[in-house]
């Protein structure tokens, strides 16, 4: 191994990549901007349409409850419905969205509530829309509060106390500090794009290097140079990694940035506050970054090999291209709630790295898992990189025709 | 000097079995003297070609070229050799000079000699004029001087080409034949590979035929002429391999 080669092949590589616009959009266009206008876009436009339709005064009609005018007049009193003229073809109105709610009330409601028999009101609603469920919230509610009412006249006509229907209550608050709790909302996120991005990082350069090296013929010019061959690999293997790393610190400092400007917004906008927003620990963050760092090295020696057992870049696409499965398979299991750490998952790679590194933002650290999971992902790298390596010895892959 | 001794190569394809892309092929060139490999596609050039210059290992029998062993010191022959093929192409979002370099690193050679040799090189091709642009907008004939530079960059004494011509215009084929001719001038060992009758009766001072793996016959052009008993190299040839088929 003569590390002056390998330098020379990486610093070549690196120049050439850098004059490449693909690479460069894959590398930190798509990590830099994609991201962050995605998750603050999407983030932006559904707060706008959520606002919008909470701000909306949903329409309702009443069926029935003719003879109960006390229950109307307060049902019609109430600001956040708007009680419309009821038509035949109620449901069909529902359907269509023009009404987002009715409410049947039963023959006798009002005379049944002062006699004290049972009776029940009917909510009729579109099961799955937004502005429908807004509207039923609203008039359960109403309803909600209308029986408390009731509750608290007859207890006050037979002066008894209200304690008498509700001895206690039960009440929870939040004792996990912050990042646990943005541990566990979007902490399974993290690693999972963190994964994606250093495969997909590595994918262009690994194909381009390795198979684009070979359709466009300079692979045999390079071979016939006197270095050999593991300086070779070595030297590209560091360009893809560089490359796969490079997407993961970009999309790192983005996902930073994309959470203060968000914050930002939200906190200007009044929605919520900054407490309210997912806090991580960031040395968790950190670490994430460097569990990814043996997958970061094993996704670019198995794209190295797998890339240059063919004989074209479009070749090497239809190779590499379906492995992305195989990387989002593994993350989203890791993201599935129920799935915890142990010994056995903390083998199974990219599954065990996503999985540490939900507890990782949560500010868990589990140093025996965490050992055996960095150890074992540096075993499959060092596996897959021999693999690159002895590719690159046979002459029935390099000279594939 | 290129000693080949019983070069075998086969190759073992899942649906045509065992390929005998070369067998038992035995050759000698002496410094100052070009050796022109001739051959159809597919008669075994490229492979013996490649066994030489280390790119692939032989079957059977062995070869030294510069004095190395192909199989034991493989990275000292390629130390020693310039290979140059048609089928090799240029770093397209490399500049020429950028080329040049990169292959003189390879080779062991300091900055100060790769820039002295690229000086050198730029003046003998005249490439000045486009040194520094990326070779991706090159002409054909810009790109066929680049890699004439980049395969003489660390002054190899042996120097093998591979169907250098091929797919090349007549200017730049020229370039080429003059460059084959400077090299033999200079005194370097040259093995030249083609299917163009015209090239070896031009060029060469030694000819083998090639035909199915196996070298069949070899001599001055003369001597084939002699024991062949025709003018033209192609009546030769078809004479030669004709006999095999």
């Amino acid at each position: 191994m003569n590390w002056k080669n390998i330098i020379t092949i990486y610093l070549k590589e690196l120049r050439d990549m850098l004059r490449d616009r693909r690479t460069l959009i894959s590398m930190i266009v798509i990590p830099t901007l994609v991201m962050p206008g995605l998750v603050l876009g999407i983030g932006f436009v559904s707060y706008k349409i959520v606002n919008q339709a909470r701000s909306t005064v949903p329409a309702v009609m009443v069926l029935g409850g003719e003879d109960s005018p006390k229950a109307r007049a307060a049902l019609a009193a109430n600001q956040r419905i708007k009680i419309i003229p009821t038509t035949a073809d109620w449901k069909q109105r529902i359907s269509d969205k023009k009404v987002r709610a009715a409410v049947e009330i039963p023959s006798g409601f009002d005379a049944a509530i002062e006699r004290g028999a049972p009776t029940a009101i009917k909510i009729y609603n579109y099961e799955g829309e937004m502005r429908s469920g807004f509207a039923v919230g609203e008039v359960r509610r109403f309803f909600t509060q209308y029986r408390d009412k009731v509750i608290a006249a007859r207890l006050a006509e037979r002066s008894l106390p209200v304690t008498l229907i509700r001895p206690f209550d039960v009440n929870s608050e939040n004792v996990a500090p912050p990042e646990k709790v943005g541990g566990n909302v979007i902490g399974g996120l993290i690693p999972y794009f963190f994964l994606l991005l250093s495969f997909t990082g590595a994918m262009y350069p690994a194909m381009d290097l390795t198979a684009g090296e070979k359709e466009r013929g300079t692979m045999e010019a390079i071979l016939s140079s006197p270095i050999a061959r593991i300086d070779l690999v070595l030297g590209k293997f560091f360009m893809v990694l560089t490359a796969s790393l490079s997407t993961v610190l970009f999309s790192l400092v983005s996902m930073g940035l994309t959470f203060v400007i968000g914050g930002a917004m939200l906190a200007r906008s009044g929605a919520a506050q900054r407490a309210a927003l997912p806090s991580l620990d960031p040395f968790g963050l950190l670490a994430v970054v460097g569990m990814v760092l043996p997958m970061a090295v094993l996704f670019s020696a198995a794209l190295l090999t797998i890339s240059l057992f063919a004989k074209s870049f479009k070749e090497a696409q239809s190779y590499v291209s379906p492995l992305i499965i195989v990387i989002i398979m593994p993350a989203v299991v890791g993201l599935l709630p129920g799935v915890e750490l142990n010994a056995r998952l903390a083998l199974v790679p990219i599954l065990n790295v996503s999985l540490v590194s939900k507890e990782l933002v949560s500010g868990v650290w589990h140093w025996n898992y965490l050992a055996l999971i960095f150890g074992s992902s540096c075993v499959y790298a060092a596996i897959a990189l021999a693999l690159a390596v002895r590719m690159f010895n046979r002459e029935d892959v390099i000279f594939r025709t | 000097m290129i000693e080949a001794r019983h070069l075998t190569k086969t190759f073992r394809d899942k649906k045509r079995g065992e390929i005998h892309a070369t067998e038992a092929v035995s050759f000698q060139v002496v410094p100052g003297q070009i050796y022109g490999l001739l051959g159809a596609n597919g008669a075994g050039k490229t492979t013996t070609l490649r066994l030489l210059a280390t790119l692939l290992q032989p079957t059977a029998g062995s070869a030294t070229v510069a004095g190395f062993d192909v199989v034991r010191d493989a990275q000292h022959v390629r130390a020693h050799v310039g290979f140059l093929a048609a089928s090799t192409a240029l770093y397209g979002r490399l500049t020429a000079r950028e080329t040049i370099a990169y292959f003189g690193k390879l080779n062991g050679m300091a900055a100060e000699d790769i820039q002295h040799r690229t000086q050198r090189l730029a003046d003998e091709l005249d490439m000045h004029e486009f040194l520094d642009r990326r070779c991706d907008k090159f002409s054909t004939g810009m790109k066929q001087k680049t890699s004439i530079a980049r395969t003489l960059i660390h002054d190899p004494v042996v120097m093998i080409f591979d169907e250098p011509t091929v797919g090349l215009d007549v200017m730049a084929a020229r370039t080429i034949v003059r460059f084959v001719r400077d090299c033999r001038a200079r005194g370097k060992t040259v093995i030249y590979s083609t299917h163009v009758m015209s090239e070896v009766e031009k060029l060469c001072d030694v000819i083998g035929i090639i035909h199915g793996g196996r070298l069949l016959a070899e001599g001055t052009l003369e001597q084939l002429r002699d024991r062949f008993g025709e003018q033209e190299m192609e009546e030769i040839f078809v004479k030669v391999a004709g006999e095999e088929g």
